[in-house]
Protein backbone atom coordinates (compact mmCIF):
# COMPACT_ATOMS: atom_id res chain seq x y z
CA UNK A 1 0.00 0.00 0.00
CA UNK A 2 2.80 2.38 1.11
CA UNK A 3 4.73 1.37 -1.95
CA UNK A 4 1.71 2.12 -4.13
CA UNK A 5 1.23 5.52 -2.51
CA UNK A 6 4.86 6.34 -3.14
CA UNK A 7 4.48 5.36 -6.72
CA UNK A 8 1.50 7.68 -7.11
CA UNK A 9 3.53 10.50 -5.51
CA UNK A 10 6.43 9.78 -7.80
CA UNK A 11 4.09 9.73 -10.77
CA UNK A 12 2.59 13.09 -9.80
CA UNK A 13 6.06 14.55 -9.38
CA UNK A 14 7.09 13.17 -12.74
CA UNK A 15 4.01 14.64 -14.37
CA UNK A 16 4.72 18.03 -12.75
CA UNK A 17 8.31 17.88 -13.95
CA UNK A 18 7.16 16.94 -17.42
CA UNK A 19 4.79 19.91 -17.51
CA UNK A 20 7.65 22.17 -16.36
CA UNK A 21 9.88 20.68 -19.03
CA UNK A 22 7.22 21.24 -21.68
CA UNK A 23 6.78 24.85 -20.56
CA UNK A 24 10.55 25.37 -20.54
CA UNK A 25 10.84 23.77 -23.97
CA UNK A 26 8.04 26.00 -25.28
CA UNK A 27 9.73 29.20 -24.05
CA UNK A 28 13.14 27.96 -25.20
CA UNK A 29 11.56 27.19 -28.57
CA UNK A 30 10.09 30.69 -28.85
CA UNK A 31 13.42 32.37 -28.05
CA UNK A 32 15.39 30.03 -30.32
CA UNK A 33 12.88 30.74 -33.07
CA UNK A 34 13.20 34.50 -32.51
CA UNK A 35 16.99 34.31 -32.52
CA UNK A 36 16.99 32.27 -35.73
CA UNK A 37 14.53 34.70 -37.32
CA UNK A 38 16.85 37.62 -36.50
CA UNK A 39 19.82 35.81 -38.12
CA UNK A 40 17.64 34.84 -41.09
CA UNK A 41 16.50 38.48 -41.47
CA UNK A 42 20.11 39.67 -41.44
CA UNK A 43 21.07 37.13 -44.11
CA UNK A 44 18.08 38.05 -46.29
CA UNK A 45 18.85 41.78 -46.06
CA UNK A 46 22.48 41.01 -46.99
CA UNK A 47 21.29 39.04 -50.03
CA UNK A 48 19.20 42.01 -51.23
CA UNK A 49 22.42 43.89 -51.98
CA UNK A 50 24.43 41.02 -53.50
CA UNK A 51 24.45 40.40 -57.26
CA UNK A 52 23.19 38.76 -59.38
CA UNK A 53 19.90 40.64 -58.85
CA UNK A 54 16.78 38.72 -59.78
CA UNK A 55 14.69 41.42 -61.46
CA UNK A 56 12.61 38.93 -63.46
CA UNK A 57 11.87 36.81 -60.40
CA UNK A 58 10.96 39.96 -58.45
CA UNK A 59 8.49 41.09 -61.14
CA UNK A 60 7.08 37.56 -61.46
CA UNK A 61 6.58 37.17 -57.72
CA UNK A 62 5.17 40.68 -57.40
CA UNK A 63 2.65 39.96 -60.11
CA UNK A 64 1.72 36.51 -58.77
CA UNK A 65 1.39 37.63 -55.16
CA UNK A 66 -0.48 40.81 -56.02
CA UNK A 67 -2.75 39.06 -58.44
CA UNK A 68 -3.53 36.37 -55.87
CA UNK A 69 -4.86 38.85 -53.32
CA UNK A 70 -6.14 41.66 -55.55
CA UNK A 71 -9.77 40.54 -55.84
CA UNK A 72 -10.17 39.72 -52.16
CA UNK A 73 -8.56 42.98 -51.05
CA UNK A 74 -10.64 45.28 -53.26
CA UNK A 75 -13.92 43.47 -52.50
CA UNK A 76 -13.17 43.58 -48.76
CA UNK A 77 -12.21 47.27 -48.98
CA UNK A 78 -15.38 48.11 -50.92
CA UNK A 79 -17.66 46.25 -48.49
CA UNK A 80 -15.92 47.75 -45.47
CA UNK A 81 -16.38 51.27 -46.77
CA UNK A 82 -20.01 50.52 -47.56
CA UNK A 83 -20.80 48.86 -44.22
CA UNK A 84 -18.88 51.39 -42.14
CA UNK A 85 -20.77 54.25 -43.77
CA UNK A 86 -24.15 52.56 -43.28
CA UNK A 87 -23.36 51.90 -39.62
CA UNK A 88 -22.04 55.38 -38.87
CA UNK A 89 -24.57 57.44 -40.80
CA UNK A 90 -27.43 57.15 -38.25
CA UNK A 91 -25.10 57.94 -35.33
CA UNK A 92 -23.59 61.02 -36.97
CA UNK A 93 -27.07 62.11 -38.13
CA UNK A 94 -28.22 62.12 -34.50
CA UNK A 95 -25.52 64.68 -33.75
CA UNK A 96 -26.14 66.60 -36.96
CA UNK A 97 -22.65 65.77 -38.10
CA UNK A 98 -23.53 63.91 -41.29
CA UNK A 99 -21.18 66.10 -43.33
CA UNK A 100 -18.26 64.65 -41.42
CA UNK A 101 -19.06 61.13 -42.62
CA UNK A 102 -16.71 61.01 -45.67
CA UNK A 103 -13.85 62.38 -43.60
CA UNK A 104 -14.43 59.96 -40.73
CA UNK A 105 -14.50 57.01 -43.12
CA UNK A 106 -11.38 58.22 -44.94
CA UNK A 107 -9.41 58.72 -41.72
CA UNK A 108 -10.43 55.40 -40.19
CA UNK A 109 -9.77 53.49 -43.40
CA UNK A 110 -6.47 55.14 -44.31
CA UNK A 111 -5.07 55.22 -40.79
CA UNK A 112 -6.14 51.89 -39.36
CA UNK A 113 -8.67 49.64 -41.01
CA UNK A 114 -7.29 49.60 -44.56
CA UNK A 115 -3.71 48.70 -43.59
CA UNK A 116 -4.63 46.23 -40.84
CA UNK A 117 -7.40 44.39 -42.70
CA UNK A 118 -5.35 44.23 -45.90
CA UNK A 119 -2.35 43.13 -43.86
CA UNK A 120 -4.35 40.32 -42.31
CA UNK A 121 -5.72 39.23 -45.69
CA UNK A 122 -2.18 39.19 -47.09
CA UNK A 123 -0.97 37.25 -44.04
CA UNK A 124 -3.64 34.66 -44.79
CA UNK A 125 -3.17 34.51 -48.55
CA UNK A 126 0.43 35.52 -49.26
CA UNK A 127 2.39 34.52 -46.16
CA UNK A 128 0.80 31.08 -45.99
CA UNK A 129 1.31 30.61 -49.74
CA UNK A 130 4.98 31.53 -49.52
CA UNK A 131 5.40 29.31 -46.43
CA UNK A 132 3.80 26.31 -48.12
CA UNK A 133 5.63 26.81 -51.43
CA UNK A 134 9.10 27.09 -49.89
CA UNK A 135 8.38 24.23 -47.47
CA UNK A 136 7.39 22.04 -50.44
CA UNK A 137 10.66 23.03 -52.13
CA UNK A 138 12.49 22.02 -48.95
CA UNK A 139 10.66 18.68 -48.73
CA UNK A 140 11.40 17.83 -52.38
CA UNK A 141 15.07 18.80 -51.85
CA UNK A 142 14.90 21.67 -54.37
CA UNK A 143 16.36 24.08 -51.80
CA UNK A 144 19.12 21.57 -51.01
CA UNK A 145 19.81 21.21 -54.73
CA UNK A 146 20.21 24.99 -55.00
CA UNK A 147 22.46 25.08 -51.94
CA UNK A 148 24.79 22.32 -53.14
CA UNK A 149 25.26 23.96 -56.52
CA UNK A 150 26.31 27.22 -54.86
CA UNK A 151 23.35 29.15 -56.28
CA UNK A 152 22.39 30.86 -52.98
CA UNK A 153 18.68 30.03 -52.70
CA UNK A 154 18.27 32.60 -49.94
CA UNK A 155 18.81 35.29 -52.52
CA UNK A 156 16.77 33.77 -55.36
CA UNK A 157 13.90 32.20 -53.44
CA UNK A 158 13.61 34.32 -50.31
CA UNK A 159 14.97 37.81 -51.02
CA UNK A 160 12.92 38.16 -54.22
CA UNK A 161 9.70 37.19 -52.41
CA UNK A 162 10.39 39.46 -49.43
CA UNK A 163 11.10 42.40 -51.74
CA UNK A 164 7.99 41.58 -53.79
CA UNK A 165 5.69 41.58 -50.74
CA UNK A 166 7.33 44.77 -49.45
CA UNK A 167 6.30 46.49 -52.68
CA UNK A 168 2.98 44.74 -53.31
CA UNK A 169 1.33 45.02 -49.88
CA UNK A 170 1.40 48.87 -49.76
CA UNK A 171 -0.06 48.93 -53.29
CA UNK A 172 -2.83 46.57 -52.18
CA UNK A 173 -3.52 48.77 -49.14
CA UNK A 174 -3.83 51.85 -51.35
CA UNK A 175 -6.27 49.91 -53.56
CA UNK A 176 -8.26 48.75 -50.53
CA UNK A 177 -8.44 52.36 -49.28
CA UNK A 178 -9.57 53.57 -52.69
CA UNK A 179 -12.27 50.91 -53.00
CA UNK A 180 -13.45 51.55 -49.44
CA UNK A 181 -13.99 55.21 -50.37
CA UNK A 182 -15.92 54.03 -53.43
CA UNK A 183 -18.07 51.83 -51.16
CA UNK A 184 -18.55 54.74 -48.76
CA UNK A 185 -19.52 57.04 -51.65
CA UNK A 186 -22.20 54.58 -52.77
CA UNK A 187 -23.51 54.21 -49.22
CA UNK A 188 -23.65 57.98 -48.71
CA UNK A 189 -25.67 58.23 -51.92
CA UNK A 190 -28.19 55.75 -50.54
CA UNK A 191 -29.08 58.26 -47.81
CA UNK A 192 -28.73 61.48 -49.78
CA UNK A 193 -27.48 62.41 -53.22
CA UNK A 194 -23.90 63.66 -52.97
CA UNK A 195 -21.60 64.67 -55.81
CA UNK A 196 -18.23 62.94 -56.22
CA UNK A 197 -16.39 66.25 -55.86
CA UNK A 198 -18.16 67.15 -52.62
CA UNK A 199 -17.58 63.64 -51.20
CA UNK A 200 -13.90 63.69 -52.09
CA UNK A 201 -13.43 67.23 -50.77
CA UNK A 202 -15.00 66.27 -47.47
CA UNK A 203 -13.02 63.00 -47.30
CA UNK A 204 -9.60 64.50 -48.04
CA UNK A 205 -10.14 67.66 -45.99
CA UNK A 206 -9.75 65.56 -42.85
CA UNK A 207 -6.68 63.66 -44.05
CA UNK A 208 -3.30 65.14 -43.27
CA UNK A 209 0.33 64.17 -43.77
CA UNK A 210 0.36 62.64 -40.28
CA UNK A 211 -2.36 60.22 -41.42
CA UNK A 212 -0.79 59.27 -44.74
CA UNK A 213 2.91 58.90 -44.01
CA UNK A 214 2.87 56.58 -40.94
CA UNK A 215 0.04 54.54 -42.50
CA UNK A 216 2.00 54.00 -45.71
CA UNK A 217 5.25 53.33 -43.90
CA UNK A 218 3.68 50.71 -41.67
CA UNK A 219 2.26 48.90 -44.71
CA UNK A 220 5.81 48.66 -46.07
CA UNK A 221 6.78 46.95 -42.81
CA UNK A 222 3.68 44.74 -42.99
CA UNK A 223 4.73 43.64 -46.47
CA UNK A 224 8.31 43.01 -45.42
CA UNK A 225 7.32 40.86 -42.45
CA UNK A 226 4.58 38.99 -44.33
CA UNK A 227 7.17 37.90 -46.90
CA UNK A 228 9.90 37.34 -44.36
CA UNK A 229 7.89 35.23 -41.91
CA UNK A 230 6.33 33.13 -44.68
CA UNK A 231 9.78 32.52 -46.15
CA UNK A 232 11.33 31.78 -42.78
CA UNK A 233 8.66 29.24 -41.88
CA UNK A 234 9.02 27.55 -45.26
CA UNK A 235 12.80 27.66 -45.33
CA UNK A 236 13.12 26.08 -41.89
CA UNK A 237 10.42 23.46 -42.51
CA UNK A 238 11.01 19.83 -41.62
CA UNK A 239 11.47 17.02 -44.12
CA UNK A 240 8.02 15.42 -43.97
CA UNK A 241 5.00 16.40 -46.05
CA UNK A 242 3.11 17.45 -42.91
CA UNK A 243 5.63 20.26 -42.47
CA UNK A 244 4.17 21.98 -45.56
CA UNK A 245 0.83 22.46 -43.80
CA UNK A 246 2.51 23.35 -40.52
CA UNK A 247 4.65 26.00 -42.21
CA UNK A 248 1.64 27.58 -43.91
CA UNK A 249 -0.32 27.56 -40.68
CA UNK A 250 2.41 28.98 -38.46
CA UNK A 251 3.23 31.60 -41.11
CA UNK A 252 -0.34 32.93 -40.91
CA UNK A 253 -0.35 33.00 -37.10
CA UNK A 254 3.07 34.61 -36.77
CA UNK A 255 2.56 37.22 -39.49
CA UNK A 256 -0.92 38.16 -38.19
CA UNK A 257 0.50 38.70 -34.70
CA UNK A 258 3.41 40.68 -36.14
CA UNK A 259 0.96 42.94 -37.99
CA UNK A 260 -0.86 43.71 -34.75
CA UNK A 261 2.40 44.39 -32.91
CA UNK A 262 3.70 46.72 -35.66
CA UNK A 263 0.33 48.48 -35.74
CA UNK A 264 0.37 48.95 -31.98
CA UNK A 265 3.89 50.40 -32.10
CA UNK A 266 2.86 52.84 -34.86
CA UNK A 267 -0.28 53.90 -33.00
CA UNK A 268 1.83 54.62 -29.91
CA UNK A 269 4.40 56.56 -31.95
CA UNK A 270 1.81 58.62 -33.85
CA UNK A 271 -0.13 59.37 -30.67
CA UNK A 272 3.08 60.73 -29.09
CA UNK A 273 3.78 62.80 -32.21
CA UNK B 1 52.55 6.81 -58.14
CA UNK B 2 49.49 7.36 -55.96
CA UNK B 3 46.61 9.24 -57.57
CA UNK B 4 45.60 12.68 -56.28
CA UNK B 5 43.12 12.58 -53.39
CA UNK B 6 39.96 14.61 -54.01
CA UNK B 7 38.08 13.70 -50.83
CA UNK B 8 39.67 12.80 -47.51
CA UNK B 9 37.50 12.06 -44.49
CA UNK B 10 38.89 11.26 -41.06
CA UNK B 11 37.01 10.12 -37.98
CA UNK B 12 33.66 11.57 -39.00
CA UNK B 13 30.92 11.45 -36.37
CA UNK B 14 27.27 12.42 -36.66
CA UNK B 15 24.38 11.78 -34.28
CA UNK B 16 20.75 12.78 -34.35
CA UNK B 17 19.75 13.08 -30.66
CA UNK B 18 20.62 9.73 -29.13
CA UNK B 19 20.96 7.96 -32.46
CA UNK B 20 24.59 7.64 -33.51
CA UNK B 21 24.63 7.49 -37.31
CA UNK B 22 28.28 7.94 -38.27
CA UNK B 23 30.79 6.55 -35.78
CA UNK B 24 34.21 7.59 -36.94
CA UNK B 25 34.11 7.15 -40.71
CA UNK B 26 37.39 7.28 -42.66
CA UNK B 27 37.25 7.57 -46.44
CA UNK B 28 39.49 8.57 -49.31
CA UNK B 29 38.39 9.21 -52.89
CA UNK B 30 41.00 9.55 -55.62
CA UNK B 31 40.81 11.51 -58.86
CA UNK B 32 38.88 9.60 -61.52
CA UNK B 33 37.68 6.93 -59.06
CA UNK B 34 34.07 5.76 -58.83
CA UNK B 35 33.49 4.53 -55.28
CA UNK B 36 30.31 2.69 -54.40
CA UNK B 37 28.85 2.70 -50.89
CA UNK B 38 26.49 -0.11 -50.05
CA UNK B 39 24.55 -0.75 -46.86
CA UNK B 40 21.12 -1.18 -45.37
CA UNK B 41 18.58 1.65 -45.39
CA UNK B 42 18.93 4.22 -42.60
CA UNK B 43 22.55 3.32 -41.93
CA UNK B 44 23.82 6.84 -42.74
CA UNK B 45 25.00 6.65 -46.35
CA UNK B 46 23.12 9.77 -47.43
CA UNK B 47 24.13 11.52 -44.19
CA UNK B 48 27.75 10.92 -45.15
CA UNK B 49 27.39 12.49 -48.61
CA UNK B 50 25.41 15.39 -47.18
CA UNK B 51 28.21 16.00 -44.66
CA UNK B 52 30.68 16.14 -47.57
CA UNK B 53 28.89 19.21 -48.99
CA UNK B 54 27.87 20.41 -45.51
CA UNK B 55 24.18 20.12 -46.09
CA UNK B 56 24.40 18.42 -42.69
CA UNK B 57 26.89 19.69 -40.10
CA UNK B 58 29.05 16.87 -38.75
CA UNK B 59 29.56 16.57 -34.99
CA UNK B 60 33.27 15.79 -35.20
CA UNK B 61 35.95 14.80 -37.69
CA UNK B 62 37.72 16.24 -40.71
CA UNK B 63 36.48 16.48 -44.27
CA UNK B 64 38.83 17.76 -46.93
CA UNK B 65 37.39 18.18 -50.40
CA UNK B 66 39.64 19.42 -53.23
CA UNK B 67 41.93 21.02 -50.67
CA UNK B 68 39.19 22.81 -48.73
CA UNK B 69 38.43 21.95 -45.13
CA UNK B 70 34.66 21.60 -45.37
CA UNK B 71 34.04 21.68 -41.62
CA UNK B 72 35.83 24.95 -40.89
CA UNK B 73 35.56 26.91 -44.17
CA UNK B 74 33.41 30.07 -44.31
CA UNK B 75 30.28 30.58 -46.39
CA UNK B 76 32.06 32.01 -49.44
CA UNK B 77 34.64 29.20 -49.54
CA UNK B 78 31.89 26.63 -49.13
CA UNK B 79 29.93 28.19 -51.98
CA UNK B 80 32.98 28.10 -54.25
CA UNK B 81 33.64 24.46 -53.32
CA UNK B 82 30.04 23.45 -53.93
CA UNK B 83 30.32 24.68 -57.52
CA UNK B 84 32.98 22.00 -58.07
CA UNK B 85 30.98 19.20 -56.46
CA UNK B 86 27.85 17.90 -58.15
CA UNK B 87 25.10 16.19 -56.16
CA UNK B 88 22.44 14.00 -57.69
CA UNK B 89 19.50 13.69 -55.32
CA UNK B 90 17.42 10.55 -54.97
CA UNK B 91 14.31 12.19 -56.45
CA UNK B 92 16.21 14.40 -58.90
CA UNK B 93 15.10 17.60 -57.10
CA UNK B 94 14.29 19.42 -60.35
CA UNK B 95 12.89 22.93 -59.86
CA UNK B 96 9.27 22.23 -60.72
CA UNK B 97 8.35 25.81 -61.62
CA UNK B 98 11.03 25.89 -64.33
CA UNK B 99 11.30 24.14 -67.68
CA UNK B 100 14.20 21.78 -68.39
CA UNK B 101 16.08 24.59 -70.16
CA UNK B 102 15.55 26.92 -67.18
CA UNK B 103 16.59 24.17 -64.76
CA UNK B 104 19.92 23.93 -66.57
CA UNK B 105 20.30 27.65 -67.10
CA UNK B 106 19.65 28.44 -63.44
CA UNK B 107 22.99 27.24 -61.95
CA UNK B 108 24.93 28.79 -64.86
CA UNK B 109 23.28 32.15 -64.39
CA UNK B 110 23.36 32.16 -60.60
CA UNK B 111 27.01 31.09 -60.29
CA UNK B 112 28.02 33.28 -63.25
CA UNK B 113 29.71 30.22 -64.72
CA UNK B 114 31.65 30.90 -67.90
CA UNK B 115 32.92 28.27 -70.31
CA UNK B 116 35.79 29.40 -72.51
CA UNK B 117 34.66 27.37 -75.51
CA UNK B 118 30.87 27.21 -75.35
CA UNK B 119 28.17 29.81 -74.87
CA UNK B 120 25.31 29.14 -72.43
CA UNK B 121 22.95 27.65 -75.03
CA UNK B 122 25.67 25.30 -76.28
CA UNK B 123 26.49 24.32 -72.70
CA UNK B 124 22.84 23.41 -72.06
CA UNK B 125 22.66 21.41 -75.28
CA UNK B 126 25.92 19.61 -74.54
CA UNK B 127 24.75 18.60 -71.06
CA UNK B 128 21.41 17.38 -72.37
CA UNK B 129 23.13 15.49 -75.18
CA UNK B 130 25.39 13.81 -72.60
CA UNK B 131 22.32 12.33 -70.91
CA UNK B 132 20.52 11.66 -74.21
CA UNK B 133 17.60 14.02 -73.61
CA UNK B 134 18.09 16.97 -75.91
CA UNK B 135 14.49 16.58 -77.09
CA UNK B 136 13.15 17.33 -73.59
CA UNK B 137 14.64 20.83 -73.48
CA UNK B 138 11.30 22.68 -73.44
CA UNK B 139 9.39 20.25 -71.23
CA UNK B 140 8.32 20.90 -67.65
CA UNK B 141 9.47 18.47 -64.90
CA UNK B 142 5.87 17.30 -64.42
CA UNK B 143 5.91 15.97 -68.00
CA UNK B 144 8.96 13.76 -67.39
CA UNK B 145 9.20 10.15 -66.20
CA UNK B 146 11.26 9.18 -63.13
CA UNK B 147 14.22 8.10 -65.25
CA UNK B 148 14.08 11.25 -67.36
CA UNK B 149 13.98 13.41 -64.21
CA UNK B 150 17.15 11.76 -62.95
CA UNK B 151 18.88 12.23 -66.29
CA UNK B 152 17.91 15.90 -66.43
CA UNK B 153 19.07 16.33 -62.82
CA UNK B 154 22.36 14.76 -63.88
CA UNK B 155 22.58 17.13 -66.84
CA UNK B 156 21.99 20.04 -64.45
CA UNK B 157 24.79 18.74 -62.25
CA UNK B 158 27.13 18.35 -65.24
CA UNK B 159 26.59 21.83 -66.62
CA UNK B 160 28.93 23.36 -64.02
CA UNK B 161 31.59 20.76 -64.99
CA UNK B 162 32.08 19.39 -61.46
CA UNK B 163 35.24 17.53 -60.49
CA UNK B 164 33.36 15.25 -58.11
CA UNK B 165 29.79 13.92 -58.32
CA UNK B 166 27.91 12.47 -55.38
CA UNK B 167 25.15 10.14 -56.53
CA UNK B 168 22.48 9.42 -53.92
CA UNK B 169 20.77 6.22 -55.03
CA UNK B 170 20.74 7.11 -58.74
CA UNK B 171 18.69 4.08 -59.80
CA UNK B 172 16.14 3.86 -56.98
CA UNK B 173 12.57 3.59 -58.18
CA UNK B 174 13.52 2.85 -61.79
CA UNK B 175 12.86 -0.25 -63.85
CA UNK B 176 15.74 -2.62 -64.60
CA UNK B 177 16.32 -1.32 -68.13
CA UNK B 178 16.36 2.36 -67.14
CA UNK B 179 18.54 1.72 -64.09
CA UNK B 180 20.99 -0.15 -66.35
CA UNK B 181 21.06 2.84 -68.69
CA UNK B 182 21.68 5.24 -65.79
CA UNK B 183 24.51 3.03 -64.53
CA UNK B 184 26.11 3.05 -67.99
CA UNK B 185 25.62 6.79 -68.11
CA UNK B 186 27.55 7.22 -64.84
CA UNK B 187 30.49 5.43 -66.44
CA UNK B 188 30.24 7.49 -69.63
CA UNK B 189 30.17 10.70 -67.62
CA UNK B 190 33.35 9.74 -65.81
CA UNK B 191 35.09 9.27 -69.13
CA UNK B 192 33.65 12.39 -70.77
CA UNK B 193 33.98 14.80 -67.83
CA UNK B 194 36.93 13.16 -65.96
CA UNK B 195 35.02 13.15 -62.67
CA UNK B 196 35.46 11.22 -59.45
CA UNK B 197 32.27 9.94 -57.84
CA UNK B 198 30.74 8.46 -54.74
CA UNK B 199 27.73 6.34 -55.63
CA UNK B 200 25.34 5.32 -52.90
CA UNK B 201 23.26 2.42 -54.07
CA UNK B 202 21.24 -0.64 -53.16
CA UNK B 203 21.25 -1.71 -56.78
CA UNK B 204 24.02 -4.30 -57.21
CA UNK B 205 23.78 -4.11 -60.99
CA UNK B 206 24.52 -0.40 -60.74
CA UNK B 207 27.38 -1.11 -58.33
CA UNK B 208 28.83 -3.65 -60.77
CA UNK B 209 28.60 -1.38 -63.81
CA UNK B 210 29.37 2.04 -62.33
CA UNK B 211 31.92 1.52 -59.54
CA UNK B 212 35.60 0.60 -59.32
CA UNK B 213 35.55 -0.27 -55.65
CA UNK B 214 32.75 -0.80 -53.16
CA UNK B 215 32.67 -0.13 -49.43
CA UNK B 216 30.08 -1.78 -47.25
CA UNK B 217 28.70 0.31 -44.40
CA UNK B 218 27.35 -1.15 -41.19
CA UNK B 219 26.51 0.50 -37.87
CA UNK B 220 28.06 3.82 -38.88
CA UNK B 221 31.37 2.39 -40.07
CA UNK B 222 32.83 0.78 -43.18
CA UNK B 223 33.30 -2.92 -42.53
CA UNK B 224 34.96 -3.96 -45.76
CA UNK B 225 36.18 -2.73 -49.13
CA UNK B 226 36.85 -4.37 -52.46
CA UNK B 227 35.83 -4.66 -56.08
CA UNK B 228 32.44 -6.09 -57.01
CA UNK B 229 34.00 -9.43 -57.92
CA UNK B 230 36.03 -9.65 -54.72
CA UNK B 231 33.14 -8.82 -52.43
CA UNK B 232 30.59 -10.98 -54.22
CA UNK B 233 32.93 -13.97 -53.69
CA UNK B 234 33.71 -13.07 -50.07
CA UNK B 235 34.11 -15.86 -47.52
CA UNK B 236 31.68 -14.08 -45.22
CA UNK B 237 28.06 -14.91 -45.93
CA UNK B 238 26.91 -11.55 -44.57
CA UNK B 239 28.97 -9.75 -47.22
CA UNK B 240 27.91 -12.10 -50.00
CA UNK B 241 24.26 -11.53 -49.05
CA UNK B 242 24.47 -7.93 -50.26
CA UNK B 243 25.23 -9.24 -53.75
CA UNK B 244 22.43 -11.78 -54.03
Amino acid sequence: MTKNRLNVKQLNLKQKLRVNDDTRNFYNGVFIDLGELVIFTGNVIKQLFQPPFEHRELVKQGFLLGNKSFALVVVTGFIMGLVLTMQMNPILSDFGAQTLLPGVIAVSMVRELGPVITGLICAGKISSGIGAEIAAMRVTEQIDAMEVSGTRPLSYVVASRVLATTIVVPVLVILADAFSLLGAFLAVNIFEETSTTLFMNRAFSMLGFIDLFPATFKTVLFGFFIGLIGSYKGYTAGRGTESVGQSANSAVVASSLTIFVIDLIFVLITSIL
Amino acid sequence: MEKEKVIEIEKLYKSFREKHILRGIDLTLHKGENLGIVGKSGIGKSVLTKCIVRLIEPDAGHINVLGTDVVTCDGEELNELRKKVGYLFQGGALYDSMSVRENLLFPVRRTQFVDRKLDTEELIERSLRSVGLLDAIDKMPSELSGGMKKRIALARTLILKPQIILYDEPTTGLDAVTSGEISELIQQIREEYQTAAIIITHDMKCARIATDTIRIMKEGLFVTEGTYDELSRSDEKEIRDYFV
